[in-house]
C-alpha cells in the first residue's frame, strides 16, 4: 500500500500533538501534588521550573489558578492540551480513511470531553480528575491504535510521531531538572528536594518502574541513569530513541540518493545513546548532552519532512 | 381553502399524533382518510405502543452517535461550535416494492436519455441541427464547457454519479424536479443514516422487510474501475477533495473508506507528460481514474479558473489526451441546467424514441416571450427559479412573497430572461416527523435516488436520501436552509 505523503504527515503529527497532550497533562497533574506539600517560599519557583520545562511563555502576572488554566485550556496558547488535543484531531480528521473508526471516535470524544471543560466557568474545583482523563483518554487512543490499525507505514509515522515529541519533552524536562538539582551529588538530599525528585520520576510515570529496579533507595545519579539511558523503561530517552531507530528502518527505501540521511541520523543517536555510561558524562556536562539530544530529534524530524514529504518533484521523476 | 366536509370529518389522531394535520399535499403515511396506509401499519402501531419518552431517548443517542462519529458539516463565521450534526429525523420514510419499481426504471430512462445528449452535444451536435433543442440554450449556459467538444471520454459515460431530486405530487405520483448532474453529494448522510436506525429500531427494521443500500460503496467502485483509461487493466482509483474546510468533507472520507481508495487533495496530484500522479513516501505513483469532488471551474488553474488552489495544473490536458478518466465528465451541468430542464421529455422521445416513464413538474421559460408574460401575470401563483442557483438560493415562492418581492422578481425576469423559469407552487408530500416537544407532526419532503450511471443499465441502491423541510409549513429541505434528512426504506 503506497502512503500519500500528506496522508503521513498528518498522521506524525496527529501522534505527536496527542502525545504533547498527554506529557502536559502529566507534568501538570504531578506539579499540582507537590503544591500541596511544598513550602511557600519555594512555590513560586517551582512554578516557574515547570512551565520552562513545557517549553511554554506564559503571559506575565498570571495568578497560579490562572496559569492552571493557560496551560489547560487557553486557545491562544497553541501548546495548551485544549490547542494540543484539538491540533491532533484536525490532523486525524483529515485523515479518516486511513485510520480505524475507532480511532477517530476516540480522539473525536476526547477532543468533545476537553472542549466542554474549556467552556465551564467553574471549572478550578478539580483540575486533576480533569488532567486524569486527558492521560486516560490518550492512553486510550494509544492501545486502540495499535490494536485496530494496520501496523504498515502510516502506523510507523503514528510511532514517530510519538517518540520523537517524546524524545523531544523529556530531555527538556530532564534539563531543566538538572540545571537547578545535581545528578551527580552523592552525598544526601534534603526533604525538599528529595521530593522534587519523586515529582521528577512521576512526571514520567517512572516511580514504581525505578523502584523495581533500584529499590526506594533514591539517588540522583540513578535517576538520572535511569531515565536517560535505561533500555526498557518506555518513557526514558533511550528507549524512545530506540523506538525512532526502528521505525527508520521499517519505512521504505527512499527515492532518492542521499536519501538514508533520516535512517542513518537515527542511528547515530541509538549508539550515542546505547553505549554512553553515566560516568562518562561529564559533570556539568549534563545540559550539552541532552541538547544534543534535542538537537539530534530536530534533525531526524527535518530528514524525514525532506526525504518522505516535501521531496521535490524533479528528484521523483529522475528516480 | 374552505371549509369542506372532509375537514370536519377528520379524525382526531391518538398520542404522539395528537397535533397530526391532514391538509392537501399528499401524506405518506395516512390515506385522506385518516386511516394509516399499509405500508406504514407496521411503524404506526410502533409508534403508538411507544412509552412517551422513549422516542426523545432514541433521539438524543443517535444525536450523540452522530457527533461521535464526526457525521457533521462546517458552519462558517463562528468560533464556537462550527461543526454541527446533520439534521435528521429518526422516522424512516417507506417506500413500496412497485412505487420504487417505477422510479428505478424512470431513473434508467432518463439518465440513460441525458448521457446519450451529451455526447451529442459535444460531438456532432444532432438534437440542435434537428431543432428539438434550441441552440441557445446550450451556448448560454456557462456550465456548458467548449474544452469538451470533440473529446473522447471512455465508454462515452459522461455521467457517473447522478443524483435526481423527485417529489410527489398531490395525487401520489412521483415526478422529477431536477437533475443533479456535477457533483451530487448527500449519500453518505443515505448511507449513515441507516446505520443509526439499524441501531435504534432493529425489530422494527427486521420486521418491515427492507432492502439493504450496504453495497453502495462497492458498487461505486465498481462504476468507477470500468471507466479505466485504455491499456490501464489494474487502475488506481483516486477520490479528489477540496479538503478539510470543504462542507461535504465528511461525505469525501466516508466514500473514500467505504471503496478504500485514497483520498487525495490537489495538492497531492502532479501532472508531467500529461500523466498524473500521487505524491507518496515511496516516490510519485500513477493516477488512472479520479473521482472528483470539485466543480469544473476549480479543477485546474490552467484551463478554468486561475485563481484556484484546490486543482491540479495540467489536469485537464492528461484527461482530453485520454491518460486519466475524470467522473462525472467536465461539462455535464449544461444538462441539468433549469432551462434545459424542459427539454428533458422531448430529450428522451429523441434518443430512444419512449415516452418519459416520469414526468417532470410543469414548467415556464422567461426566455420565451409568451411563456414570459405567462408568468409575469402570475408571479403570485408562481415558484421563480433563477437558472443558475441551488441550494435553494434566489428563488421566488409566490403564494408566500409580499408585492415588493413580485415586482423585484418580475424586473429581474425581463433583464435576463435566460436566467430564470417558473413551475406552479407544488405542495411537496408530507410524512411523519418527530418534532420539538415530543409529538409526531407532518412536513414536507422530497427524494433524491442516487444513479451510478453504467450505459443502459444503472445501478441505483433502493431509496436515497429523504430530505426533510424540519420548519413547519416550509417547502426548502436544502440543508443549507433547514432541511434535515430522513433514512429511506423501500420494501421487498
Amino acid at each position: 500500500m503506497h502512503m500519500l505523503s500528506r496522508v503521513c504527515d498528518s498522521l506524525y503529527w496527529m501522534s505527536r500533538y496527542l502525545e504533547r497532550a498527554e506529557h502536559t497533562a502529566r507534568v501538570l497533574e504531578v506539579h499540582l501534588g507537590l503544591q500541596l506539600e511544598s513550602f511557600s517560599t519555594a512555590s513560586q519557583a517551582h512554578w516557574q521550573r515547570m512551565i520552562t520545562s513545557l517549553g511554554l511563555e506564559p503571559p506575565e502576572d498570571l495568578s497560579d489558578s490562572d496559569l492552571v488554566q493557560w496551560v489547560c485550556f487557553d486557545p491562544s496558547n497553541r501548546l495548551s492540551i485544549v490547542s494540543c488535543i484539538s491540533f491532533a484531531r484536525d490532523n486525524a480528521r483529515q485523515v479518516r480513511e486511513h485510520t480505524s473508526s475507532e480511532m477517530w471516535e476516540q480522539i473525536n470524544m476526547l477532543f468533545h470531553h476537553v472542549r466542554s471543560n474549556a467552556l465551564q466557568e467553574d471549572w478550578e474545583t478539580e483540575p486533576v480528575d480533569f488532567l486524569r482523563s486527558v492521560r486516560d483518554g490518550a492512553h486510550l487512543f494509544q492501545g486502540i491504535t495499535d490494536s485496530t490499525m494496520n501496523h504498515g507505514q502510516g502506523w510507523q509515522f503514528i510511532q514517530l510521531g510519538r517518540y520523537i515529541e517524546r524524545a523531544s519533552a523529556t530531555s527538556l524536562l530532564l534539563d531543566e531538572h538538572f540545571k537547578h538539582f545535581q545528578p551527580e551529588g552523592a552525598g544526601t538530599i534534603d526533604f525538599q528536594e528529595h521530593s522534587e525528585w519523586i515529582g521528577l520520576l512521576k512526571s514520567l510515570t517512572a516511580f514504581e518502574a525505578y523502584c523495581k529496579v533500584y529499590t526506594a533507595d533514591l539517588k540522583p545519579e540513578r535517576v538520572a541513569e535511569f531515565l536517560l539511558l535505561s533500555e526498557e523503561f518506555p518513557h526514558s530517552i533511550r528507549f524512545a530513541v530506540d523506538q525512532i531507530d526502528t521505525v527508520m528502518n521499517a519505512l521504505p527505501e527512499s527515492i532518492r540518493t542521499g536519501g538514508n540521511r533520516p535512517a542513518r541520523l537515527a542511528g547515530k543517536l541509538r549508539a550515542t545513546l546505547s553505549y554512553t555510561q553515566m560516568d562518562e558524562i561529564p559533570a556539568g556536562g549534563m545540559h550539552d548532552f541532552l541538547e544534543n539530544v534535542q538537537g539530534q530529534c530536530t534533525q531526524i524530524h527535518n530528514a524525514v519532512h525532506q526525504v518522505y514529504i516535501e521531496y521535490p518533484i524533479e528528484a521523483a521523476l529522475e528516480a | 381553502m374552505t371549509m369542506t366536509g372532509s375537514a370536519i370529518e377528520r379524525r382526531k389522531f391518538p398520542a404522539p399524533f395528537e397535533n397530526y394535520e391532514l391538509g392537501d399535499p399528499f401524506d405518506e403515511m395516512f390515506h385522506a382518510s385518516g386511516a394509516p396506509r399499509q405500508h406504514y401499519q407496521e411503524i404506526y402501531d410502533f409508534l403508538l405502543d411507544l412509552p412517551a419518552d422513549e422516542l426523545k431517548l432514541h433521539k438524543q443517542a443517535a444525536d450523540q452517535t452522530f457527533l461521535h462519529q464526526g457525521i457533521t458539516f462546517t458552519v462558517y463565521g463562528r468560533d464556537e461550535g462550527t461543526e454541527r450534526i446533520i439534521p435528521h429525523d429518526l422516522l424512516p420514510r417507506i417506500i413500496t416494492a412497485q412505487e420504487w419499481g417505477k422510479v428505478e426504471s424512470g431513473l434508467e430512462q432518463r439518465i440513460h436519455a441525458l448521457n446519450l445528449f451529451l455526447k451529442d452535444i459535444y460531438h456532432e451536435g444532432k438534437i440542435l441541427s434537428d431543432g428539438v433543442v434550441p441552440r441557445d440554450i446550450i451556448y448560454s449556459c456557462k456550465h456548458f464547457r467548449r474544452e469538451m467538444r470533440g473529446v473522447h471520454v471512455p465508454k462515452g459515460n459522461y455521467l457517473t454519479v447522478v443524483g435526481t431530486d423527485l417529489i410527489r405530487r398531490p395525487d401520489g405520483e412521483f415526478v422529477v424536479l431536477e437533475d443533479n448532474l456535477r457533483v451530487p453529494s448527500g449519500v453518505s448522510y443515505m448511507l449513515t443514516s441507516r446505520q443509526v436506525l439499524k441501531r435504534i429500531f432493529p425489530k422494527l427494521y427486521q420486521a418491515c422487510g427492507v432492502r439493504p443500500i450496504d453495497h453502495y460503496g462497492q458498487a461505486l467502485l465498481a462504476t468507477l474501475r470500468n471507466l479505466s483509461p485504455e491499456g490501464r487493466p489494474e487502475p488506481t482509483v483516486v477520490l479528489l477533495s477540496p479538503g478539510v474546510y470543504n462542507s461535504a468533507y465528511f461525505e469525501h472520507s466516508f466514500l473514500a473508506r467505504q471503496m478504500g481508495i485514497q483520498l487525495v487533495e490537489g495538492r497531492d496530484l502532479v501532472v508531467h507528460d500529461n500523466i498524473v500522479y500521487m505524491r507518496t513516501t515511496s516516490g510519485l505513483r500513477r493516477v488512472d481514474v479520479i473521482y472528483r469532488r470539485i466543480d469544473d471551474d476549480f479543477i485546474d488553474p490552467l484551463s478554468f479558473r486561475r485563481d484556484s488552489i484546490l486543482g491540479v495544473p495540467g489536469l485537464f490536458n492528461a484527461y482530453r489526451t485520454g491518460n486519466v478518466t475524470l467522473a462525472n465528465a467536465i461539462g455535464t451541468g449544461v444538462a441539468d441546467d433549469k432551462a434545459l430542464y424542459a427539454y428533458v421529455p422531448k430529450i428522451i422521445k429523441y434518443y430512444l424514441g419512449q415516452d418519459a416513464i416520469l414526468e417532470n413538474v410543469e414548467t415556464f421559460l422567461a426566455s420565451e416571450p409568451t411563456e414570459q408574460k405567462h408568468i409575469l401575470a402570475n408571479l403570485d401563483k408562481f415558484v421563480v427559479k433563477a437558472v443558475g442557483e441551488s441550494g435553494g438560493y434566489g428563488m421566488l415562492i409566490g403564494p408566500h412573497s409580499t408585492k415588493e418581492q413580485q415586482e423585484e422578481f418580475g424586473k429581474k425576469i425581463i433583464e435576463d430572461p435566460r436566467n430564470y423559469i417558473a413551475q406552479p407552487t407544488i405542495s411537496l408530500s408530507t410524512a411523519p416527523c418527530f418534532v420539538e416537544g415530543g409529538n409526531i407532526e407532518p412536513r414536507h419532503i422530497d427524494l433524491r435516488p442516487y444513479i451510478l450511471y453504467q450505459g443502459e443499465k444503472s445501478v441505483i441502491v433502493p431509496g436515497g436520501l429523504t430530505r426533510v423541510a424540519l420548519r413547519k409549513g416550509s417547502l426548502v429541505v436544502n440543508s443549507s436552509q433547514g432541511g434535515g434528512s430522513k433514512d429511506t426504506w423501500v420494501l421487498n
